[in-house]
């Protein structure tokens, strides 16, 4: 054999060859790359403009273009095409111009991201953003009175609202974003808040202040009456008894008409005192001891504040626990459930602590709900609302505490922005009613959001022990769907 | 512990396993078995795939509970106690395919060793386990899912270690790992006993490495012990050689 130079003497033998060969193949040499495409990009965009259209048009046509109408003597079908060739011309361009602006670029788009988020890395944007999004909440109805004053009391309670789920949200992160349980049937604790609040307001001539401990204490009770059936199980079983469990409690609610009041729910349910002063008007009440003008919207601004430090106290609480033995072990909880034991810890107080935490957060909101609505019934109580709560969670980032206001301001809020989007009218023509395509828009944002980001939107998590210097652990170090 | 204390109390059993039988269903696993570790001693327990080795070390953790038998932990009867009260009494275990928690990073992962412990210690064992593995001071901000498969062994002992155990139970510290971080962890584990004098219960299928690291050993086939003796004397039979070394011996 002659003497191999030296460029071929680097080269391995055999198999290794073969399989250094083959990794090169890989790495987008030909023949394994497609030939670059004669047209031009936008040539190239114009046809794939075209084949969405195409499919759009067909597969929309029985949707949009035909219409049937009840006639005599049975249906009439009649040819509408304005509202199809609307839709197939949305979809045309919404294509070419990802085509010809996103995909098409002579280098991928996602470079530039990641040059900005490379020149942002070591600088905390989650804890500025979390700070400013605090002091923003904190200023909220300061703010909507000096700049939205004549939507103030619209604005006010939307954000009434987002702060009650942003509070189930986080009540909900103990038990499945850190512990690992899926509990599909969150919502009953809520009712359970909801409906203890009511009762013993009713019944008893309790305020709201006497009652609000109590309604979390019996929440946190059926927390552990749902904690120790479902002990030895996880995963789909687990979120199937917890499902089951939600629909009982609202079943019961309905039913038991002597105690709930069943479908005619709870009337009457008192308003929050401030100190014992009412947000009324007349005598004894808030603005009269203040001397201030009775206006409604100074109750609005007290619910406000309520919720608001109801929920920064469940943020607070959980932000504790995480960096105590017990909230430790609900993570790890999550991550090995064999290695707990082998640890000596005891899973099913873990466990326990878990369902009866998350559910005492649960029932706080519920009394809050019921105190603001002063109306409650088992409507409101529904699957429903445990879906969105969950959404909100995994949306957010499983374990994420910005990741749920975020989620919950870009769930609760789009819900109701969608509701108002009457300048699409413009597009669609008259006939075109926005809230009909409410849920649409919105299990499309859902999707989307997953595909985009499928560990939620602040999928990171910041490690509770720390060894001199603290780093923020990214999630795509991590394969998808591990640690559940 | 120094080391002339170790060799003084070196006949007093810390774990006595006696005449146990184990079933899973129907199934018996484990067909009465006898073992006893002393303390300060290198136990290793060697035997075939599916010879209940494992069953025996979840036994004695109370994952499942023996049927019929004893097991004495430092004169304290353990065997119907729950896994989680047999785990805080000074018995660590690094379990079987070493289940350490991958979203976790190293530090928290040790901290969790350490979590039914008092706060006070931690500082000491933390320096401890870093001077044992250093490796696990180089990662200890990163996340155990992303550890080479040898650091999440060294990171499931040094877990199990900061428990402060008198007595170290592993399952198969060796598995999957290559030859070079094989005799790593098995050097450490030589370091622990003689330096701490650490008592440790090794259940290994690499009975070469097992049982020239050990004190003594145990030889199980089908759910029952049948050979017995130190470390050397079973490295010398024929019959060991032949079911377990032959071609291992590397």
């Amino acid at each position: 054999m002659a003497e191999p130079t030296s460029a071929a003497a680097n080269r391995p033998e055999g198999a290794e060859r073969l399989s250094e060969d083959r990794r090169d193949a890989m790495r987008g040499e030909p023949p394994f790359v497609e030939a670059p495409s004669e047209d031009t990009r936008l040539v190239r965009s114009l046809k794939e403009a075209a084949i969405t259209a195409g499919l759009v048009a067909v597969l929309t046509i029985f949707f949009f273009a035909f219409r049937t109408d009840i006639a005599v003597g049975g249906l009439q079908l009649s040819l509408d095409p304005m509202l199809w060739i609307t839709w197939v011309a949305v979809a045309f361009a919404a294509r070419f111009a990802l085509s010809y602006f996103v995909f098409a670029g002579e280098r991928p788009t996602v470079a530039g991201w990641k040059k900005v988020a490379a020149s942002t890395r070591g600088w905390p944007v989650g804890k500025v953003f979390g700070v400013v999004l605090l002091l923003v909440a904190l200023t909220l109805p300061i703010l909507l009175s000096v700049f939205l004053p004549s939507q103030n009391r619209y604005l006010l309670d939307l954000a009434i609202l987002i702060l009650t789920y942003v509070m189930l949200g986080w009540g909900l992160n103990i038990v499945v974003g850190l512990a690992g349980l899926l509990d599909l049937g969150y919502v009953a604790f809520y009712a359970v808040g909801a409906y203890s609040f009511a009762l013993l307001a009713t019944n008893f001539d309790l305020g709201f202040w006497v009652c609000l401990p109590m309604a979390g204490l019996f929440a946190a009770m059926w927390g552990i009456v749902l904690g120790f059936p479902v002990l030895r199980l996880r995963g789909d079983y687990l979120a199937i008894v917890t499902l089951a469990f939600g629909e009982i409690i609202r079943i019961v609610l309905l039913n038991w008409y002597e105690f709930t009041g069943g479908p005619n729910g709870i009337l009457g349910i008192p308003k929050p005192t401030l100190f014992g002063l009412e947000f009324s008007r007349g005598e004894g009440s808030f603005s009269d001891f203040f001397g201030l003008e009775y206006s409604t919207i100074q109750r609005f601004v007290f619910l406000y504040y309520i919720i608001l430090a109801l929920a920064l106290l469940t943020n607070f609480v959980t932000m504790r626990m995480r960096k105590l033995p017990v909230g430790r072990a609900w993570e790890a909880l999550r991550e090995d459930e064999i290695a707990c034991r082998s640890l000596g810890i005891n899973t099913v107080n873990v466990k326990l602590t878990a369902f009866a935490t998350g559910a005492m957060f649960g029932g706080f909101a519920g009394s809050f709900f019921a105190t603001r609505q002063g109306f409650i019934s088992p409507e409101s109580f529904t699957f429903i609302e445990s879906a969105i709560i969950l959404a909100i969670v995994v949306l957010g980032g499983l374990g994420s505490q910005l990741g749920v206001v975020i989620a919950s301001v870009v769930m609760i809020g789009g819900i109701e922005l969608l509701r108002n989007l009457t300048g699409l009218q413009a597009i669609f023509g008259a006939g075109f009613d926005p809230t009909q395509y409410r849920m649409l828009i919105f299990g499309l944002a859902m999707v989307l959001i997953m595909v985009w980001k499928p560990r939620g939107l602040v999928s990171t998590r910041s490690p509770s022990a720390v060894y001199k210097e603290k780093k923020v652990i990214g999630a795509d170090l991590v394969a998808q769907g591990e640690g559940h | 512990m120094s080391a002339a204390q170790h060799i003084e109390t070196a006949a007093e059993p810390i774990l006595t396993v006696r005449g146990v039988e184990t079933f899973y269903g129907k199934i018996q696993a484990l067909r009465g078995v006898d073992i006893d570790v002393n303390r300060g001693e290198i136990v290793t327990l060697i035997g075939a795939n599916g010879a209940g080795k494992s069953t025996l070390m979840m036994t004695i953790c109370g994952n499942p509970q023996a049927r019929s038998g004893q097991i004495v932990y430092n004169g304290t009867d353990i065997t119907t106690l729950p896994t989680h009260d047999i785990m805080s009494m000074s018995i660590a275990q690094s379990p079987e395919g070493r289940r350490i928690f991958p979203r976790m990073t190293v530090m928290e992962n040790l901290q969790m060793g350490a979590i039914l412990e008092d706060e006070k210690y931690f500082d000491d064992d933390l320096r401890k386990v870093f001077e044992l593995f250093p490796r696990l001071k180089e990662r200890r901000g990163q996340r155990g899912g992303t550890l080479s498969g040898g650091e999440q062994q060294m990171l499931a002992i040094g877990r199990a270690l900061m428990s402060r155990p008198k007595l170290l139970l592993l399952d198969e510290p060796s598995l999957g790992l290559a030859p070079l971080v094989v005799k790593q962890i098995f050097e450490a584990i030589r370091e622990l006993n003689i330096n701490e004098g650490l008592t440790v219960f090794l259940v290994e299928q690499n009975a070469f490495h097992a049982l020239r690291l050990a004190h003594r050993g145990y030889v199980m086939v089908n759910g029952s012990i049948t050979m017995a003796g130190t470390g050397r004397e079973l490295l010398a039979r024929e019959e060991v050689r032949s079911a377990y070394l032959e071609g291992g011996a590397h």
